[in-house]
């Protein structure tokens, strides 16, 4: 099936097959492999995209239902070369480690910020229990996330 | 979260010692790290493996005809034509267990569910999978062991016919004088059986590889997450009948590893084959089901007919075990968890006689290898566990009988009942800053305020000896033909024609940030800044800086990894000096410094010599340079930590070079009515000698409590009666969520170890110390002694009827 959609801005039409998830075909056809996969179960968030400005696990949709979307992913977070006030804040406060999850957990972080520009430390943890960390014990990540609150 | 950093015991200077934040964070923020599953190739098939629905059956024939003839499947392999094309691995266990033949696919029986049958190569991921369905396999089911205890009944079925039963390796570890202990005790207290469960740290990205064959060079190149290449290699290489040469490693980004991504060398063997049989690169990338099934469950180990000695004051004389550990079902990196364990014997205590009856066995279940802490967290478990129930019986306080039996600061370096050499520690005084940071002093007040709600308090203690650079020689106390001994890493460090210094490692990082701590140790030494410092992101093996112990694992690279960067960049740094002198006209090394980006007179800072000029003479401007000066500005050095082989009838040596140390304290209330219980304060108090990165360090101890947490209360593998695994995906196997995280206070102090050039010792498998503190804490709020490592709600319900 033919899908057009728009990713951090940029527009993409493809032919996929109607059972790719979104996942694949970000990572896969459209070789924006800062998503990852980390669970067949949709458990792990490490694949959370926004999607039409809502977070989304990218795993637990079809290529096809995003056909005429507005989706944000990791790529498109810094402001230039330049990281942004979050990315930032992750690498001050060592908020991660491997930095597979990483991807998923920034798109977290910025809808909840978008949402709640001023989240209590227990917004914060309810808006990451949707994405696993193995490293890190998700302590920086909190300390990450509010040091960017408002 | 609250921290106590040590008192500084020096003025810092430079970069070791600074929480630099993190060169490798950049790209990971931005979605630009590589991991494997982001290589890709022209033309590559995706590999989709068919795997068994039986615990224990006969394969009475395979057809794969119908999957081959799906348009788009380009091929498949089967155990068959893997045992025509390889040779069995090499086994590190002698007999019994080091007569069972291991190929990379099943052949003529299956031993576990999930065991890898066939592979399948399609066009896409999808179309592999679908093939894969296609692929008949007939099926004679066996009657299945899945409980350690009966492996070695008359009764239970052997898996491995070539071993005869299944018994895979056994040894008696004897030290001291076990009759003159019990004969002097006072009590003897007995525990009839413990039990450490099967879990394992499940990193966030599963296995995977994308390998390239030329045929022209007969060469294979392996793109590929496996955290120890140097053992695949020499796993691999003898299998597949070729040199070592031929199979190129090459890693970047690795997402988590803990001990887990050591033994893919069985799938990377597959995806070589298929390679080369079907002339296209082959892309596999492990499925998070696929995991559970079949990669790397941690040891599983019961103690039975513990006895301990003990004196009534609660000075421990020693003790006797039998410990039983559950391999599943093939030896991929046992038996060396039955003398890993050693290197901790008698954990943080003084008791001088020991005696362990060790006996591995093959199970129905997933192959167990290194995980996090491996073979010595259970060691540690049993002695910490032994310490509260010691405490209980002779109604002592924990923290005393502890106290009373800690190896102390003026002991060390301590040589243990085994031969083993603690370096240096100060365990009293960690228990102390765990107890301050925890509140101890209130918490006679907590508890009656908890009780007052209808909680019951309970405070728990556990520690680990987070020992580090492993002496390999041990694996001789497995099997004395094998010729291994020692260690080593490489690095290299080099000025290049513009100036660069370029790092390159042979470890194998999966988070632990060695870009970052490498470029501040040469920093350091070259009196520049760690942004000036380039090191290489990841592994290649065909770089100059792999050796035969090349990885990351078992806590060794701030020694291993940073003692070879030290070395290669103090040749460096000697070299540059050279050159100046004869550049300069003959000046000695010791009138030169290394400064401002070059090097320069001490007593005439005009005289300098920039980086970029040093560079750009040895490499592209060399005309008319002394013929006798021997400098290339590239600098190989092999770091060798000083070890002996051990004795091993007595099974008595120096097994690993040091021992981090953490001891952490949990706080817990449970409900009596439901045995739910939360933890509502924490602290975890770390010493790895000199720290290079307070900021890693403690990040590594964060995520080491962090995942002991999910092992104490929730994470296990465990299998019905017919093999299957209960927990296969994260939706069964509930790893812990923000929402699970208590309150965290982490504390330091630095006993710098006198055996190693910074000072440092490896550290990042703090975790054992948790399971046990959770594990305490449990028996201290129910009352009741607590037998197993695992306690999810249900069995502190269980403890409380």
């Amino acid at each position: 099936m033919d899908v057009a959609v728009s990713v951090n801005g940029t527009v993409y039409e493809r032919d996929v097959e109607p059972r790719k998830l979104l996942i694949h075909f970000l990572r896969d056809d459209l070789d924006l492999t800062g998503s990852h996969i980390g669970c067949d179960t949709g458990n792990c968030g490490a694949c959370s995209v926004i999607f039409d400005g809502k977070l989304v696990k990218s795993c637990m949709l079809l290529a096809v239902q995003a056909n005429g979307a507005q989706i944000e992913t990791v790529e498109g977070l810094s402001e230039g070369d330049e990281l942004n006030a979050l990315q930032r804040a992750f690498r001050e406060h060592h908020a991660l480690q491997c930095g597979y999850c990483t991807p998923g957990m920034l798109m977290s972080a910025t809808a909840l910020l978008r949402d709640n520009p001023s989240p209590s430390d227990d917004e914060i943890k309810t808006a990451l229990q949707g994405n696993i960390c193995r490293c890190t014990g998700y302590w920086n990540i909190f300390e990450a996330v509010k040091a960017v609150a408002r | 979260m609250t921290t106590v950093a040590p008192e500084r015991t020096e003025v810092q200077k430079g970069w070791i010692g600074e929480s630099v934040a993190r060169k490798e964070d950049k790209r990971l923020t931005q979605g630009e790290g590589v991991f494997v599953d982001d290589v890709k190739r022209h033309g590559m098939g995706y590999l989709h493996f068919v795997r068994s629905p039986y615990a224990h059956a006969h394969i009475s024939s395979i057809d794969v005809s119908a999957a081959e003839a799906v348009e788009g499947v380009y091929g498949t392999l089967t155990g068959e034509e893997v045992a025509a094309l390889t040779d069995p691995f090499f086994q590190i266990a002698g007999a019994p267990g080091g007569a069972i033949r291991d190929f990379s696919l099943a052949l003529g029986k299956v031993r576990y569910v999930g065991e890898p049958v066939v592979a399948v190569v399609a066009e896409t991921r999808e179309l592999a999978r679908d093939a894969s369905e296609l692929v008949e396999v007939e099926y004679e089911p066996l009657s299945v062991v899945v409980d350690a205890r009966k492996a070695l009944d008359g009764e239970a079925p052997v898996l491995h016919d070539d071993a005869g039963a299944n018994l895979m390796w056994e040894g008696v570890y004897e030290w001291g004088d076990l009759d003159a202990a019990f004969a002097e005790a006072d009590r003897v207290v007995t525990i009839d059986e413990l039990h450490f469960h099967r879990f394992n740290s499940t990193p966030l990205e599963c296995d995977g590889a994308l390998v390239e064959y030329n045929r022209g060079v007969e060469q294979w190149t392996i793109h590929t997450n496996n955290q120890f290449p140097g053992f695949a290699a020499i796993m691999m290489g003898p299998a597949m009948r070729v040199g070592i040469d031929k199979l190129r490693f090459v890693t970047q980004d690795i997402g988590g590893g803990f001990g887990n991504k050591i033994t893919s060398h069985p799938q990377l063997v597959v995806c070589c084959l298929l390679a080369r049989k079907l002339n296209r690169p082959i892309q596999w990338t492990e499925w998070r089901t696929d995991f559970h099934l079949s990669m790397s469950h941690g040891n599983e180990r019961w103690f039975h007919e513990t006895e301990v000695a003990v004196k009534n004051d609660g000075t421990l004389l020693g003790f006797r075990t039998k410990a039983l550990d559950d391999a599943g079902a093939w030896l991929r990196y046992e038996p060396l968890g039955g003398v890993i364990w050693a290197q901790v014997a008698p954990g943080m205590y003084k008791w001088r006689n020991i005696r362990v009856e060790f006996t591995q066995v093959a199970t129905n279940k997933a192959p167990v290898s290194p995980n996090r802490g491996y073979s010595r967290m259970q060691q540690l478990w049993f002695t910490e566990r032994v310490i509260d129930i010691v405490a209980r019986e002779l109604q002592l306080d924990p923290v005393e009988v502890r106290k009373r039996n800690y190896i102390r600061v003026e002991d060390m370096p301590y040589e243990t009942p085994n031969g083993c050499v603690y370096d240096s520690g100060d365990y009293a005084r960690m228990l102390d800053t765990a107890l301050e940071l925890i509140g101890w002093d209130r918490m006679d007040e907590r508890r009656a305020e908890a009780a007052s709600r209808g909680m019951r308090l309970g405070v728990g203690i556990g520690s680990t000896l987070d020992s580090g650079t492993n002496n390999f020689a041990q694996s001789r106390l497995i099997n004395p033909e094998l010729q291994f001994s020692g260690n080593n890493e490489v690095a290299t460090v080099k000025l290049d024609i513009f100036g660069e210094i370029v790092v390159t490692l042979g470890t194998t990082p999966q988070g632990q940030g060695h870009e970052t701590t490498a470029a501040q140790v040469v920093a350091d030494i070259l009196n520049c800044s760690p942004d000036d410092v380039h090191v290489r992101a990841g592994h290649d093996s065909y770089w100059n800086s792999h050796a035969g112990f090349s990885g990351t694992y078992a806590s060794q690279f701030a020694v291993t990894g940073l003692s070879a960067v030290k070395g290669a960049t103090d040749m460096l740094a000697a070299e540059i000096k050279k050159l100046a002198g004869a550049v300069f006209g003959g000046v000695p090394a010791d009138a030169l410094e290394l400064a401002d980006g070059g090097v320069r007179i001490k007593d005439n800072p005009e005289a300098f010599l920039p980086f970029m000029a040093c560079g750009a003479i040895i490499n592209a401007n060399n005309a008319g340079l002394p013929e006798d000066l021997d400098v290339t500005l590239n600098c190989r050095y092999v770091y060798r930590p000083p070890f002996q082989v051990p004795d091993i009838e007595r099974k008595f040596g120096n097994l690993t070079l040091t021992y981090a140390v953490q001891i952490h304290v949990a706080v817990i209330e449970i409900d009596p009515d439901t045995g739910y219980y939360e933890i509502v304060d924490y602290a975890a108090v770390d010493d790895c000698g000199k720290r290079i990165n307070p900021q890693i360090v403690e990040g590594q101890v964060m995520g080491a409590t962090a995942q002991a947490i999910g092992a104490a209360m929730h994470e296990i593998f465990e299998y019905d009666e017919d093999g299957n695994l209960l927990t296969p995906n994260f939706y069964d196997y509930h790893v812990p969520h923000a929402l699970d995280m208590p309150p965290l206070h982490t504390g330091a102090i630095e006993s710098p170890s006198p055996f190693t050039p910074l000072g440092t010792k490896g550290m990042g498998e703090g975790g054992g110390a948790g399971i046990h503190a959770i594990c305490a804490a449990v028996q201290d709020g129910t009352g009741k002694i607590v037998t197993d490592s695992h306690n999810p709600y249900h069995r502190v319900w269980e403890l409380l009827q």
